[in-house]
């Protein structure tokens, strides 16, 4: 017999919390559900008032999105003949041909090389010096964990004018490997920080064990402590990632051509005749690749694979 | 296999003292356990002869060269921790091929694969090998841990409380392994436990740590029947030995203060009168509790005693040990 009567939630307290918790989650997904449905509209439907729910869906946008495109007089078409494509006979609705790619790919291309560059080295750099925060007996360590944190407590963007002027000189500016340093410096602390508290949780016992089994330092470093280190190296990744991935501030102020991220590029779309469903498809493809790594990396996310083998 | 020296070793932890200037021979071949209370220092003795903390002041030597310099896989030393520290994310067979695959041994895979097998068996972990080390139950990861230790043939054994998830039956059995396998091997090992049996059954020698200090290193038996102290006696003897003031019964030398009586030591139905306060029947022996002058006594009786709370018995010492005040033995006729 227990002391204690465990009281059930009423139905009503269900259905409170129920449509409490998908009202949210219809409020935080409706921008995103905006910007995928509007990469299908067509330019006037995309700009109806009121806004249509329901609409005849194109590929008008992704059309635009990758192209660049030249209006044409009649003649000049007749002299070109029907057009022979899918995506020439979407253009051809407004007298137009279409002359060429866009840049969206090679934007896209610099976003990725960026992106996931930065976020590789901000990881692999930050697992090394976290493990030596971690274990170590380093000088002044908290201080100089809080000067770490301390490059964090300003908007990164507040130095930009001494880092345009400092990438001007070293030629790094518009480079892949120069938007590639910066992130990383960015990211640096934020991954030494969350890297440090997953590392200081695995208890020390497994190195010295590997220590004792014959192994070097750096060798039970990476036998032993990396790959328990998984699930916290996997979630600093995403986190870098995403950083890296949207930056928008400093890549309008560093790159112009061949480094130039995406970020900076969807917005010039609109200058070209107020394309708002390119804008919305290019926004949408934007996201795919942050979104496939974080699935891919889920399930390092969920698994705790440290529990239980240390006696406390 | 290798004989250790330890010359005036010493240690300390901000201001704590953990192990203080303690100098110790493990002889080759010898199954050396080292007893005392938690703190003693005896899990940092251990680390300090693995490599794994330094001392402060003082020379570890194994096999007649000194290791302070040595990493510690350069030792080739073998360590049984008392939290096993299984490799979480290796199942067993990996586990227990993680040292032989170190850089240092780097043993050929049929070689490995017939460690294990002989290993395991030894063990009675073979049925485990390929679960997770996650999975195991304590005592199985307790057994996975020594078998990590047996696979390689170091220079020598660290364990620190090897059994001491064991059910008591495992515990036993291990107990004959463990015994059995260091003399096949000839293997020198250091042995850390709170366990009196374990003591007193498998070691060669014994050493009693207190506050870091080594206060008595002999065989089981001198440590038992010869302590040098009041400490060293109430480390080993179950049920412990009774102190008593060493005036209760006539013969104590001068600067006695207290007198330690081995429940064996009481002998039965002469001299003073004491009071049965309690009777703990235990199968194989019984054990009687009694005051005397209003001192709590433990002594042994046979199995089927007639005795029963509330009854009088006569008791006399029968070679008691004496000590002073601040526990040090006083030798009778010294």
């Amino acid at each position: 017999m227990s002391g204690y009567s465990i009281t059930e939630p009423t139905l009503a307290q269900k259905w409170i919390a129920g449509v409490l918790v998908v009202g949210y989650a219809l409020l935080t997904i409706l921008p995103l559900i905006w910007i995928i449905a509007t990469g299908f509209k067509s330019p006037s439907d995309a700009i109806a008032y009121p806004p249509k729910v329901v609409f005849e869906p194109t590929l008008e946008g992704y059309v635009n999105l990758f192209t660049t495109r030249t209006r044409m007089s009649p003649e000049a078409l007749e002299e070109i003949g029907p057009p022979e494509t899918w995506y020439d006979r979407i253009v051809r609705q407004y007298d137009m041909v279409i002359s060429g790619p866009s840049r969206y790919g090679e934007r896209f291309l610099n976003s990725v090389v960026i992106g996931f560059g930065s976020t590789f080295l901000s990881v692999f750099l930050g697992t090394l010096a976290a493990y030596a925060f971690s274990r170590f007996k380093v000088p002044l360590k908290d201080d100089l964990m809080f000067f770490i944190l301390s490059t964090r407590m300003m908007p990164p963007i507040a130095v930009a004018i001494p880092i345009f002027l400092m990438f001007r000189q070293l030629g790094l500016s518009d480079t892949h490997l120069g938007m590639i340093l910066l992130y990383t410096a960015v990211n640096l602390s934020l991954s030494v920080w969350l890297l440090k508290g997953f590392i200081d949780e695995i208890p020390v016992e497994y190195e010295e064990a590997a220590l004792i089994d014959g192994y070097t330092r750096f060798q039970a470093f990476y036998k032993v402590v990396l790959p328990q280190a998984t699930t916290g190296i996997a979630s600093t990744a995403i986190f870098c990632l995403i950083f890296a991935w949207n930056e928008y501030a400093f890549a309008v102020l560093l790159t112009s051509g061949t480094a130039q991220t995406a970020p900076p590029f969807i917005p010039t779309i609109i200058g070209v005749g107020k394309d708002w469903p390119a804008v919305a498809a290019g926004a949408t493809l934007f996201l795919v690749p942050v979104m496939v790594f974080t699935i891919l990396l889920r399930k390092h996310l969920l698994r705790g694979i440290t529990f239980g083998a240390v006696r406390k | 296999m290798a004989e250790v020296v330890l010359n005036s070793v010493s240690k300390s932890f901000g201001d704590a003292k953990a192990v203080d200037g303690v100098s110790m021979t493990i002889p080759d071949g010898a199954f050396v356990v080292l007893l005392g209370p938690t703190g003693a220092g005896k899990t940092t003795t251990l680390r300090m002869i693995a490599g794994l903390e330094r001392p402060d002041s003082g020379d570890v030597a194994i096999a007649g060269r000194s290791v302070l310099g040595d990493t510690p896989a350069r030792r080739n030393v073998a360590m049984v921790f008392q939290q096993y520290s299984l490799y979480p994310h290796l199942t067993v067979r990996e586990n227990l091929a993680f040292p032989l695959r170190s850089p240092l041994i780097k043993a050929s895979a049929e070689h490995i694969e017939r460690r294990i097998a002989e290993v395991a068996g030894v063990l009675q972990i073979a049925h485990k090998l390929d679960n997770r080390a996650t999975a195991l139950s304590g005592g199985e990861m307790q057994r996975v841990a020594i078998g990590r230790a047996l696979v390689r043939k170091p220079q020598l054994f660290l364990m620190d409380e090897p059994l001491s998830s064991l059910d008591a039956k495992l515990r036993a059995d291990m107990r004959i392994e463990l015994k059995r396998i260091q003399s096949d091997l000839g293997a020198t090992l250091l042995y850390v436990t709170h366990d009196q049996i374990e003591a007193m059954t498998m070691a060669t020698h014994v050493g009693v740590l207190d506050k870091g200090r080594l206060v008595q290193f002999g065989s089981p038996r001198e440590i038992y029947e010869n302590p040098a102290s009041l400490y060293v006696a109430t480390r080993l003897g179950q049920p412990r030995i009774n102190t008593l003031p060493a005036g209760l019964f006539a013969g104590a030398p001068a600067g006695a203060d207290l007198m330690g009586l081995r429940p064996e030591h009481i002998r039965i139905g002469e001299g003073r009168e004491a009071k049965v306060t309690r009777v703990e029947h235990l199968g194989d022996q019984t054990r009687l509790h009694l005051a005397l002058d209003g001192h709590p006594l433990v002594t042994l009786t046979d199995a089927h005693t007639p005795l029963a709370t509330g009854d009088t018995v006569a008791v006399r010492p029968e070679n008691p040990l004496y000590f002073a005040a601040a526990g040090t033995r006083i030798i009778q006729g010294a």
